[in-house]
């Protein structure tokens, strides 16, 4: 194992105790939302999509195409996992007092 | 220009993880989603910079079309209707995850035993969850109606996974993969998505949106490897563990292990549970009204029901009506009602119900007792008491809300037939039950009609 699989391995390893961490005490009733948000969350893949289209080789067009949709779909998932998510978060507007609706808050 | 480049991922990084913790509570959840939009932004402009890229116009093209389509109809689209937008985008996910695996095998950039480990993987899950997450958007938005199961359901499932790992085992060992090897694997990677997600209905819906979810951030995570981008490792791979564990809770929620939510789904037609006895009888909107209006305590129930009839300013208008005739107004929440978990809550946000209303199920379930009526609308496995007595019942040992023990139940629903499930609600037979036929919108409006004239 390389210097740099290994450097991976911790990072795949961490991010996994990351995400279980971050959400583990959330309400139920940010469970759509935060779906949602994480949903947008993976939408960097338009950002891999973008590399791999950008190193295609153009005289391929198998390879152009098959960049071109994927960019198209990581786009897809970024702005509408934003739009989405920030469409639902809106209507979390500080009402009354948002800590009664934490409820038995596990 | 390369340094400049990585620290701007490590910035999107750091911004999606606060922005991720963020979203975890409702006071900072919407500054949250900012955050984590400005990491994207970040991220995707410094990628124009990356050194010896080409087609540009092509990947502004396909940014523009993918990206103007996807926000127009996320902006449009109805609040009810935000599930199958998630697992929409969701699924598109997976499927550029998959496609980027494709493209890096066709450039024969995919070498050594980890690389072509980890993209057969992202290439396997991220098609999985692509074409899954395309059933589970045409099971919600109503285009296949109802769950497919087909004969020997769980061999098909094994002969096709088998040969779907076989084919991978095939391309990680052998040597460059062959083009015919490539294509029938991720044939098979989209049909077996299909396969897993057809005969999943009802309850069991919210549990596969998010695992669909929790695979995508897998997939995304393991191409980022390929690619060698840390951001999209990070990423990735936080949101495969938050969303793995986000399925667990809703899993939990419901008692059913998430291996039994795709291998033995709930399906009325297989196993039917204890004939119910006793007759549904009928309440008209007056006799709904009545009730209501002459008792101390109402728990609503929301379900599926009221989010497709977008019954939710009805709801809230019929509930003030009541509140302000001195009567306690509750709303009870289930865990997984609705087709995802908290989807009653955002609807009922959204007609403007405060917090301090909405309960969940173990803080109200004690509450039914007391109260004079449960008004019960549009949900049906949450509620079946099968779920409690019945050892036959596919249901059995889900948690329900109690509403059975109310003094008297009023059940709004569409029509007779049994739920969205097929399962049969003994609930509906019982003594102190009466059914409110008609679709929420119309049949609360009613109700609220009957209730002004009691009041005048």
């Amino acid at each position: 194992m390389d210097n740099l699989m290994l450097l991976y391995a911790y990072l795949f390893v961490l991010a996994a105790f990351t995400g279980y961490e971050v959400i583990s005490r959330v309400p139920v009733i940010l469970h759509t939302p935060l779906m949602s948000g994480s949903n947008f969350i993976h939408g960097v893949v338009l950002v891999g999509a973008m590399v791999a289209l950008g190193s295609a080789d153009t005289n391929q067009p198998w390879q152009l195409a098959l960049g071109f949709f994927a960019v198209f779909l990581g786009a897809a998932n970024a702005v509408g996992g934003y739009v989405v998510t920030e469409r639902m978060l809106a209507m979390f507007k500080p009402r009354q007092k948002p800590d009664a609706a934490e409820g038995s808050g596990k | 220009m390369m340094p400049l480049i990585q620290a701007s991922y490590f910035a999107a990084a750091i911004l999606f993880i606060l922005g991720l913790k963020a979203m975890s509570s409702p006071v900072t959840a919407r500054r949250g989603i900012q955050w984590a939009g400005a990491g994207m932004l970040l991220a995707t402009l410094v990628t124009f910079a990356t050194p010896g890229m080409q087609s540009f116009a092509l990947m502004i093209l396909a940014m523009a079309l993918g990206g103007g389509l996807a926000g127009y109809l996320g902006r449009v689209v109805k609040m009810t209707d935000m599930p199958q937008m998630v697992a929409i985008y969701n699924g598109m996910g997976g499927g550029a995850a998959a496609a980027i695996a494709a493209l890096e095998f066709s450039r024969g950039h995919v070498q050594g035993f980890t690389v072509t480990l980890l993209a057969v993987l992202g290439a396997l899950i991220g098609s999985v969850a692509f074409s899954g997450s395309c059933v589970a958007f045409a099971k919600l938005q109503g285009i296949m109606k109802k769950a497919h199961r087909l004969p020997a359901q769980n061999a098909v499932n094994l002969v096709l996974a088998l040969a779907v790992l076989g084919l991978a085992v095939k391309l990680v060992a052998g040597p460059f993969p062959l083009g015919r090897d490539l294509a029938l694997f991720f044939v098979l990677s989209l049909v077996l998505g299909v396969v897993l997600t057809s005969p999943i209905g009802g309850a069991d819906m919210p549990v596969v949106i998010s695992l669909l979810n929790a695979f995508t951030g897998l997939a995304v995570g393991f191409e980022g490897y390929v690619l060698g981008n840390p951001a999209l490792v990070i990423a990735g791979i936080v949101v495969g563990a938050s969303g793995t564990l986000l399925t667990q809770l809703m899993a939990k929620a419901m008692n059913r292990p998430i291996a039994n939510v795709i291998f033995t789904p709930i399906s009325g037609a297989a196993q039917a549970g204890e004939a119910p006895i006793g007759t549904m009888k009928e309440a008209s909107a007056m006799d709904a009204a009545a009730m209501m209006r002459f008792a101390q305590k109402v728990i609503i129930v929301p379900g599926y029901g009221m989010a497709v009839a977008g019954a939710q300013h009805k709801v809230w208008e019929m509930a003030r009506l009541l509140q302000e005739a001195g009567i306690e107004v509750k709303f009870a929440i289930h865990p997984v009602a609705g087709r995802m978990p908290g989807h009653m809550n955002v609807l009922l946000a959204e007609a403007g119900v405060p917090y301090e209303l909405i309960f969940d199920l173990e803080e109200i379930n004690g509450e039914f007792a007391t109260a004079d009526v449960a008004l019960v609308i549009g949900a049906n496995d949450v509620v079946n008491p099968a779920a409690r007595t019945d050892k036959s019942s596919p249901l059995y040992g889900m948690p329900i809300l109690n509403v059975d023990q109310a003094q008297n139940v009023i059940v709004n629903k569409r029509g007779k037939g049994a739920g969205y499930s097929g399962i049969e609600n003994t609930l509906f037979y019982g003594e102190n039950t009466r059914l409110l036929y008609g679709s929420a919108q119309q049949a609360i409006a009613g109700v609220i009609a009957e209730i002004k004239t009691l009041a005048g």
